[in-house]
Parts: structure tokens; C-alpha cells; sequence
């Protein structure tokens, strides 16, 4: 308003608001910006010492102001050209190209082992085929269901903590216990959600937050069961269906190399298991394609999209969250028993909130819904981080930032495009 | 007989630590219920607001030892003043960045919004402050003794006493600011209708963001609180903390400002007494499934109101 | 065309008796009774607040009413009564479907899908708990197929069949309202309850609904009407239930609504006993609509 009235006396009125909020702005990064970053609380012997940093504050000030200032100046001078809203952010893609980009990096993932051949390369492959699986198994709880569960990571830790005690104690082989893995966390899924899935959508929210970590809690204290957070060793690893990959010894087991007759290497153990994941990941990729199309599929997105129309429509709300968490569950239980045959190994630690939250941003950053984000979003989290070892401390900060960044900007994910499940008419639908 | 004494000693020195530990449940449930309240959302970085209060007072206390101040209620009163103009600074851009661009956006828009900023924040603190938890030596040691004899005195520390007098300071003005002020009546009116209010000339956006400050002022306390009584901070303190406070807001109703209280104190309370005659281990735990059980058999909580679904 | 409740031969399909619904203090219907008439359209009408959406919201199972008996009279189930079913099983068990007043479609799905949702069980038993769906089995892609051609023929009786591929939340105002109503129709109801469906379209796509409305009670199906249009009112409803405050003041033909002196009081809020001349309540119509 004081800006408007300015207008004769004033030369430029817009460059009077753009230093009055530059000046506001630059107060508010002072006081935020002083205490972290200008001021460092340092460890010294028992007591404290305060360092200090003045430039980084001084730049945050200064970054802040300036910004304020081209962004005052920009909303009054620069006008958004109109060929930006030719292009709405909802057809970033359209959907040929994006099943392109599916069928060329399944390829790339089939023949990944020829291609680069060492055992960095697929170990950094396996761990984000890891994360890609269980991306979409949590797609189809908060993409499809529009159900935000912040303690996906809880049924990855029944999954493999399936595997490791059925192993420990029964002695119960892989490929045995990759099923029952799947089935036990499901049922976790169910007996979680029974309850909690009447709850309003924030409160489910943070419930499942809670049940994440009151399995985290379990796992440490349990001691007698779970060797509390010393974790359990020597897991047997996954055998080629009944064959295994160690060195061949005289009256022992006929292992994978001596059957077919080829020289042993530890790289086919790892490549198996790339193979394994990669088979697995895939699956759960094909059931969610599937189930989509069907009608409980349908029903995910319809409760999603406004619960009060498919209760008026009598559709039971409850149920169908409930298939959706259990088969969500599911697929985390299976990764994890994978998890846990891979490293021969689990503890706690493996399982906190963090994973939950790169879960949830690898979803959220991919679109939610979206199949190929969920691989480039966890190819953005999981490898990249591995080759900017550098900035490992930034990692988890930009990630927080990103889910802000992408709510604010691109609610609907970096790839984000729904077709039609099913179509009255042959050929592509109008463009609206 | 002697037992008899032990037992008692040993039951009001529970109830006095975990009447100060709700003390700071309670102080930051009334940021998630006010907020709540006012936008319907649950603030996830509301905890981290709080951890950077605990982290201001433990920075604020350093200063003023290299300056050379050694009066103790003006080291206290500082760490109080610049921990609440730093943390109201936090919540008020946090509102601004995160939530206030979504008001319009999908259902999950700002709560996947908050869970970011609750990482985000928690990580900026780690890779300023490094990831070490910071010791504070006591501030205010000493304190009153009773029941010597039975050899479990039970002590009331001057620092809980202290803590008590601010809380319950701070919980009158609270209540005044919001029964009796403009501020509190033109809140009360967003709460009910966001449209109406602003139709008779209450700015939203502005009352909004000071929900957030009020929240973000009073969880700095908490982080005073705790840093004072526990005598260490660390970045990831905002998380449990968070959830807890969340669990005492619904206990109380979600809502309800004098429910946020009560809902704190139950869960200190609960908390101290399970860790002492259960497992301190499985504390946490009993936490979450009071959080459960509450949304479960009595959504509306001890103190709040029922909430009709609009069709 | 107007049939009354007298006529004999036509049972009614709901019983309303005695129903009260409080949130509170506030009395939002109190002692309600009526009936609505098989194969008729039964109009709720009122002022603003006068417990007309809470009565849906009752009927469909959002609400559970603290007294009263809703019964609805199912020609193969026998007497249903609503305020036992737990609310999504109103749909299903009962046969009753409803609009909203603020359009509720799954906005992000196709039109097509929209009403595929809709027939959710029909299919789902079809693919027997998706087992057979995700084997692909003939059986349910049979079931499928019928149900596309449900939503086709629907889609055709609406006018929307053009734009059954399009994202539903990108379609007009009017249209989406049409859909709503064919979305309702896919669940085979035996009563349709219609929350203001002639808010916010022009004259001519008002005359197309009513039309539309016709034709379904030629055809068997049973609408209750909630409306502030009263052009559309008195032109096809058979039966006027008036609400104000909660409560029943009237009840009859269109005609004979027209000129109650009770209900002239409660639009208008005059005093006067004797009734207005015909000018005036004319006028009533507007007067409903500038409060929509």
C-alpha cells in the first residue's frame, strides 16, 4: 500500500518495496542464520567452546537479501513468457517415451553384470535395486492408497529379521524363508492396520512413525531372542537353488561352480544375488502394473482421490487400506529377508526412521504413483550419494530440503503421468 | 516400617521427575495444538523447533561465560530471551517456506512438507554443530531434601522449581493471551471458520504465523528446560521429543490448550513411573501404545472436543 | 404426471419415523417423518440450515441418528433398516446412492473410471479377491466388459460418452455433476438421493436433468431430491417435504405447496396467516436461490 502512495514522490516505487523486504529478510536470516552457522559449539575435554563463523552467516545474509531482492524485482518486471503454460507440469512426459525409458533400463539392468563386471559396481546395483523394491512396494501404500506410512522400514526389519531368526533357529533354508517373510510381514501390515487405519490420514501418519520404532525398540532390548543390537552374524547365504557358492571341499555339498563345471569366483555369488534382487524387484514392478488395472487396484486410487465418495459408493474403506498396507508390508518383507541373506547379517540399526524417511523421499521425489520415478528418484538418493562420498554429511539435509522443494514446486513428483487404467474409446485420450 | 518409608521416598521422587519432565511434554504439545487447531495439520518439525531452542540456550549460557556474567538469573533469563526470539525466528520461516505455499495443495502436500523439514532441519544443526552431544554443567545445582531418614531422600532441585514457576508462568499468560486478547479471539475465529474471519478483517496469514511463533516460543522453553535438567543436547533430541508431545496433545485432545498440559504431564509421568517399576528400556514403547490406544478408544482425547465430519 | 401419497398402488420404498439428529446442543432434525413413494420423486425443500443435507447424510449412512427408524423397503431383502447398516453397506445392502452438494468425484481418474469404481463389487467378486483378475482369467474379463458397457450406456443417458477417457477433475462444472449422478446410477440403486443437483447449471442443462429425471422414474428408480431450484421442483417432483429448522411444516403435491401458508412463512418470514398472492410466491423460488 505505502509503496503505491509513494508513487509520485518516490522515483521507483518497486525499488523502495524491494529494499524495505530485503532489509526485513536480512534481519530474519541475522537472527537464524547468527547461531548455527556463525556460531559453533565445540567439544572441549568436558567443557565448551564457542567458535566462530562469521563469514558463512554473512554470506547466508547476504544470499537471503539479494535473493529478496531479484525476487521483488522479478515478480514486477519479468513476465512469465507464455509458453510456459502451454506446457502445464502434468505432461512433463508423455507416456511413450517414459515406457521407453522402462523397457531400455530393464535392459541395461539385465545385462548390468557383462557390461561392468565388478563387484563395486553390482553391489552399489544391488543396494539401489534394493531401494527400488522397496520404493514400490510403499508406491502402492502412499502412491496408490494415498496412505502416508512413516514406518515402512518396520516390515523391511520383520523381513529380515524373519529370515535371520527362522535361519538361527530352525535352520530354515532362503528360499524357504523368503515366502514366509513375505507372509509374516503382511501379517504385521494387518495387525497394525486393523486398528489404525480408521484414523484420519496425518494421524495414521504418525502412529506408523511410532510402530517403526517401537519394533526398532523391541529388536535392541530383546536381547534373548535377537542379540539386541549386536545384531546376528553368519546368516547362511542364499544357496543356487540348493546349490552353494562356496569353494568346492572334498565330501562336502556339490556347490554352484563344481556342477557346472566352471572355475570358482566369488563375483558369481554376487552376481546371483544382483540377479536375485533384480528378479524380485521386477515382480513386485509387474504385480503393481497388474493390480492396477484390476479392481481392488482401482479402488487404492478411488480412496485416495475422496474417501466420503467411495463410502458412498459402498466401498469399505477399511478393507481396502488394509490390502493395500498388507501388500505393501509384504514386498518390504521380502526385500528385507533379501537384505539379510545378502549381508549375513542384521542389527537394529539397519531399520531407524532414516530408512523410512529415504523410502518415503524416494517415493515423494518420483512421483507418487509414478513406476519409472521410483527408479530414477532412488537412483538420485542411493547412487549418487556413493559418488559424491565428498558431500555424505549434505546427504539426508538435501534430502529434507528436496521433499520440501518438491511439495512446493512439483507436488506431483520429478516424473509423474497417469493413464487411464482401462478406455472406452481406442487410441490416446484428448488432451485437455 | 523402614520399607514402608523407602517405597514412599522413592514414589514422590517419580512423581516429582516426571511431573518436570511432562512439564516440557506439555510446553511443546501446546505447539502441535495450537497449530493443529488452527490449520488442521500436524507440524512434523515441530520437535526440531524445539531441539534448536535447546541448542540456542546451550550456546546463549557459553556466551555468557566468555562475557563473564556470573549471575546466575541473568544467565537464565538470557538463555530464556535469546532462545525464544531465535526459535520464534525458526517457526515463523518454517510456516512461511514450508506450509503456507500448500494451504491449497493435495491432502499429503504438507505433511510430507513438514516430515522434509523436520530432516532438513535436524541435518542443518548436525552439520553446523557436528554431531557430539554437547555437556552443560549444572546451572542452578543444590536444591530442598525430605524424608533423609529412610536414606532415599526425595530432592526437589531449585532448577525444578524453577522450571515448575515458568511453566506454570507461562501456561497463565497463555491462557490470558488466548480467553482475553484480540490475538486469542481473532485465533479462536480461525480455528472455527478461516473464510468468515476473513471476511470480517482478521488478517489469516498473519495469525497463522503467530500460532507458529506462540508454538516455537513455548517449545523453546522446553529446550531450556531439558538442556537444564539433563545437562546435554544433541541434534536428533527434536524427534522422540516430538512424537511424545504429539502423543500428550492427542491424550489431552487435540485442540485443547490446558489438554496439551495434562496430556504432557500423564506421559512424563507415565514414562518415569513405567521406567521405574518396568523397564526403562520398553519406556518408549509404552509411549506409543498410549498414543494408539488414545486414538483408538477416545479419539477426541481427555479434554477435547468431538469433531463432526463435514459431507 | 403428479401422484400423491394417497394413490394405493404405489408402497412406499422409504419410511422415515420419528428420526431426530442433534450435534450437541444444536437440533439439526427433530422428529422427522415422512415417506417416499416407489417409483417417485420425492423433493426435500427448506431454507437454508434446515437439517435437508443432514437428513441425507442420516439416509446414507454418515450420520446414525440418536432416535428414529429409517426403513427402506427392499423388494428382495425384505424391510432394511438404514440406521443399523454400518455406513458403507447403505450402498450396497440397501440400494442407496447418493450425490453430493459439493461434487465428490475421484478427480485425478478418468470419467470411465470414475464408474467403473462405482461397480467396485459386482467386479471384485468377479475376480474373486483379484485372484482370478491378476491371473486374467475370461471370467473376469467378461465382468469387465460388462461393466464398461454399464458405464457406456450410462455415459450415453448423461451426454458424456465423448469424454469418458478424460481426467474427470478437468471436465466442466455441469458435466461433472452429470457424472456424479451416472456415477450413482452404476450401483443399480433402488433409491438415488440428489443433494442439489441443479446448483450451478444453466437453464438448458437444467432442463436436460430434468428430463433425465423423468425418464429414471419411468424406468423404476426411486429419487429423493434436495433442491433450491423450485422450477425444477414443481415441475417434476411428485411429492414436497418441507423442512425448517429441523422439522416437517409441510408436506403434499407441488401444487398444494405452492400456496401453504406455513411454508410462505418460512421462506419469506412473514406474519400473515392468509395465503400470498400468486406474484409472491412465485417468487419463492428466488428467493431459495439467491440463498444457495
Amino acid at each position: 500500500m505505502s509503496a503505491r502512495l509513494l508513487k509520485h514522490g518516490a522515483p521507483s516505487p518497486v525499488l523502495v518495496t524491494a529494499i524495505r523486504e530485503a532489509a526485513l529478510t536480512g534481519l530474519l536470516v541475522v537472527v537464524l542464520a547468527v547461531p548455527f552457522l556463525g556460531l559453533k559449539i565445540e567439544n572441549a575435554g568436558n567443557g565448551l567452546l564457542l567458535e566462530t563463523r562469521w563469514p558463512a552467516a554473512f554470506i547466508a545474509v547476504g544470499l537471503a537479501m539479494g535473493g529478496r531482492v531479484l525476487l521483488v524485482l522479478g515478480r514486477e518486471w519479468w513476465h512469465r513468457p507464455a509458453v510456459f503454460d502451454r506446457f502445464p507440469g502434468t505432461v512433463f512426459l508423455s507416456e511413450r517415451p517414459l515406457w521407453g525409458l522402462g523397457m531400455a533400463g530393464i535392459l541395461l539392468a539385465l545385462f548390468l553384470p557383462l557390461l561392468l563386471p565388478n563387484r563395486y559396481a553390482i553391489d552399489t546395483a544391488t543396494t539401489l535395486l534394493i531401494y527400488v523394491m522397496l520404493g514400490w512396494g510403499l508406491n502402492i501404500v502412499v502412491g496408490l492408497a494415498g496412505l502416508l506410512d512413516l514406518g515402512y522400514v518396520a516390515f523391511y526389519a520383520v523381513g529380515a529379521y524373519s529370515y535371520a531368526l527362522l535361519s538361527l533357529y530352525f535352520d530354515y533354508s532362503f528360499w524357504l524363508c523368503l515366502p514366509l517373510a513375505g507372509l509374516l510381514a503382511a501379517l504385521f501390515g494387518i495387525l497394525l492396520g486393523f486398528p489404525v487405519l480408521r484414523l484420519r490420514g496425518d494421524y495414521l501418519a504418525i502412529v506408523t512413525l511410532g510402530f517403526g520404532e517401537i519394533i526398532r525398540v523391541v529388536l535392541t532390548n530383546w536381547n534373548t531372542l535377537t542379540h539386541g543390537s549386536q545384531g546376528i552374524s553368519g546368516i547362511p547365504r542364499p544357496s543356487f537353488f540348493g546349490l552353494p557358492f562356496g569353494v568346492a571341499v572334498e565330501g562336502g555339498p556339490v556347490t554352484f561352480s563344481a556342477f557346472f563345471g566352471i572355475a570358482h569366483d566369488p563375483l558369481h555369488r554376487v552376481i546371483f544375488l544382483y540377479y536375485l534382487i533384480l528378479v524380485l524387484a521386477l515382480g513386485t514392478n509387474a504385480f503393481t502394473l497388474r493390480i492396477r488395472r484390476l479392481p481392488i487396484g482401482r479402488a487404492w486410487e478411488a480412496l485416495r482421490e475422496d474417501e466420503t465418495a467411495c463410502r458412498a459408493l459402498g466401498l469399505d474403506p477399511t478393507t481396502i487400506k488394509l490390502s493395500a498396507f498388507a501388500i505393501g508390508a509384504m514386498f518390504a518383507g521380502l526385500a528385507g529377508s533379501f537384505f539379510a541373506a545378502r549381508q549375513g547379517f542384521v542389527s537394529p540399526e539397519s531399520f531407524a526412521f532414516l530408512e523410512s524417511a529415504i523410502i518415503l523421499a524416494i517415493v515423494v521425489l518420483g512421483g507418487m504413483g509414478s513406476q519409472t520415478g521410483v527408479v530414477v528418484a532412488a537412483f538420485v538418493l542411493v547412487v549418487l550419494p556413493e559418488w559424491f562420498r565428498d558431500f555424505v554429511e549434505y546427504r539426508m539435509f538435501l534430502f529434507g530440503a528436496a521433499m520440501v522443494a518438491v511439495m512446493l514446486w512439483r507436488p506431483q513428483g520429478l516424473l509423474s503421468h497417469r493413464a487411464p487404467t482401462l478406455r472406452l474409446s481406442p487410441g490416446p485420450a484428448p488432451p485437455h | 516400617m523402614i520399607d514402608l518409608y523407602r517405597e514412599t521416598a522413592i514414589f514422590l521422587q517419580q512423581l516429582v521427575n516426571g511431573i518436570t519432565i511432562g512439564a516440557t511434554y506439555g510446553l511443546i504439545a501446546i505447539g502441535y495444538t495450537m497449530v493443529y487447531g488452527i490449520i488442521g495439520m500436524i507440524n512434523f518439525a515441530h520437535g526440531e523447533i524445539y531441539m534448536i531452542g535447546a541448542f540456542v540456550a546451550v550456546m546463549t549460557y557459553v556466551v555468557m561465560g566468555m562475557l563473564g556474567v556470573q549471575s546466575v538469573p541473568l544467565a537464565l533469563l538470557a538463555m530464556l530471551g535469546v532462545g525464544m526470539v531465535v526459535t520464534a525466528a525458526y517457526g515463523w520461516t518454517v510456516e512461511r517456506i514450508a506450509y503456507r505455499p500448500l494451504r491449497r495443495s493435495f491432502r499429503l502436500a504438507p505433511l510430507i512438507s513438514a516430515i522434509g523439514m523436520s530432516i532438513a532441519l535436524q541435518n542443518y544443526v548436525q552439520i553446523t554443530q557436528g554431531a557430539r552431544v554437547k555437556p552443560l554443567p549444572p546451572v542452578l545445582p543444590g536444591g530442598i531434601h525430605f524424608l533423609e531418614e529412610t536414606g532415599f531422600g526425595v530432592k526437589i532441585t531449585w532448577l525444578q522449581i524453577f522450571i515448575w514457576t515458568v511453566t506454570v508462568a507461562l501456561m497463565i499468560v497463555f491462557t490470558w493471551v488466548v480467553a482475553r486478547t484480540a490475538l486469542g479471539r481473532q485465533q479462536r475465529a480461525c480455528e472455527q471458520d478461516q473464510l468468515m474471519a476473513a471476511l470480517v478483517g482478521v488478517n489469516v496469514d498473519r495469525i497463522i504465523s503467530l500460532t507458529f511463533v506462540m508454538g516455537a516460543v513455548l517449545a523453546a522453553v522446553a529446550g531450556l528446560i531439558v538442556t537444564l535438567q539433563y545437562g546435554v543436547v544433541d541434534f536428533h533430541i527434536g524427534f522422540l521429543a516430538g512424537v511424545k508431545a504429539f502423543t500428550a496433545a492427542v491424550l489431552g485432545g487435540i485442540g485443547s490448550l490446558p489438554g496439551a498440559m495434562l496430556g504432557g504431564l500423564l506421559i512424563g509421568l507415565i514414562e518415569t513411573f513405567w521406567a521405574a517399576y518396568f523397564s526403562g528400556a520398553y519406556k518408549d514403547v509404552a509411549t506409543f501404545g498410549i498414543l494408539v490406544l488414545v486414538l483408538l478408544f477416545r479419539p477426541t482425547g481427555l479434554l477435547g472436543r468431538p469433531e463432526t465430519e463435514k459431507v | 404426471m403428479q401422484i400423491t401419497d394417497q394413490t394405493p398402488s404405489t408402497p412406499p420404498l422409504l419410511e422415515v419415523e420419528h428420526v431426530s439428529m442433534r450435534f450437541g446442543g444444536l437440533v439439526a432434525i427433530n422428529d422427522l417423518s415422512f415417506t417416499a413413494t416407489a417409483r417417485r420423486i420425492t423433493a426435500i425443500i427448506g431454507p437454508n440450515g434446515a437439517g435437508k443435507t443432514t437428513l441425507f447424510n442420516c439416509l446414507t449412512g454418515f450420520y446414525r441418528p440418536g432416535v428414529g427408524r429409517m426403513t427402506l423397503h427392499h423388494p428382495v431383502r425384505g424391510p432394511v433398516r438404514l440406521e443399523r447398516l454400518e455406513g458403507f453397506r447403505v450402498a450396497r445392502e440397501a440400494g442407496v446412492a447418493r450425490t453430493f452438494q459439493n461434487i465428490r468425484l475421484f478427480p485425478r481418474m478418468s470419467v470411465l473410471e470414475n464408474l467403473i469404481v462405482a461397480q467396485h463389487h459386482v467386479l471384485m467378486r468377479a475376480s474373486v479377491c483379484t485372484i482370478a483378475g491378476l491371473l486374467g482369467l475370461s471370467r473376469y474379463r467378461r465382468a469387465e466388459a460388462h461393466a464398461v458397457g454399464k458405464a457406456r450406456h450410462w455415459l450415453e443417458r448423461v451426454g458424456l460418452v465423448a469424454h469418458a477417457d478424460r481426467e474427470a477433475g478437468t471436465l466442466p462444472y455441469g458435466d461433472q455433476r452429470r457424472l456424479e449422478i451416472a456415477r450413482a446410477l452404476c450401483t443399480d440403486p433402488l433409491l438415488l438421493c440428489l443433494d442439489e443437483p441443479a446448483a450451478g447449471l444453466d437453464p438448458r442443462e437444467s432442463q436436460d436433468l430434468n428430463r433425465l429425471l423423468r425418464s429414471l422414474r419411468a424406468e423404476g428408480v426411486t429419487i429423493l431430491l434436495i433442491e433450491h431450484d423450485m422450477s425444477v421442483v414443481m415441475e417434476i417432483s411428485d411429492k414436497v417435504v418441507v423442512l425448517d429448522h429441523g422439522q416437517k411444516i409441510a408436506v403434499g403435491p407441488p401444487a398444494a405447496i405452492r400456496t401453504n401458508p406455513a411454508v410462505i412463512r418460512a421462506y419469506l418470514g412473514e406474519e400473515e396467516d392468509e395465503p400470498l398472492p400468486p406474484e409472491i410466491t412465485g417468487a419463492i423460488g428466488e428467493e431459495g436461490k439467491a440463498h444457495g
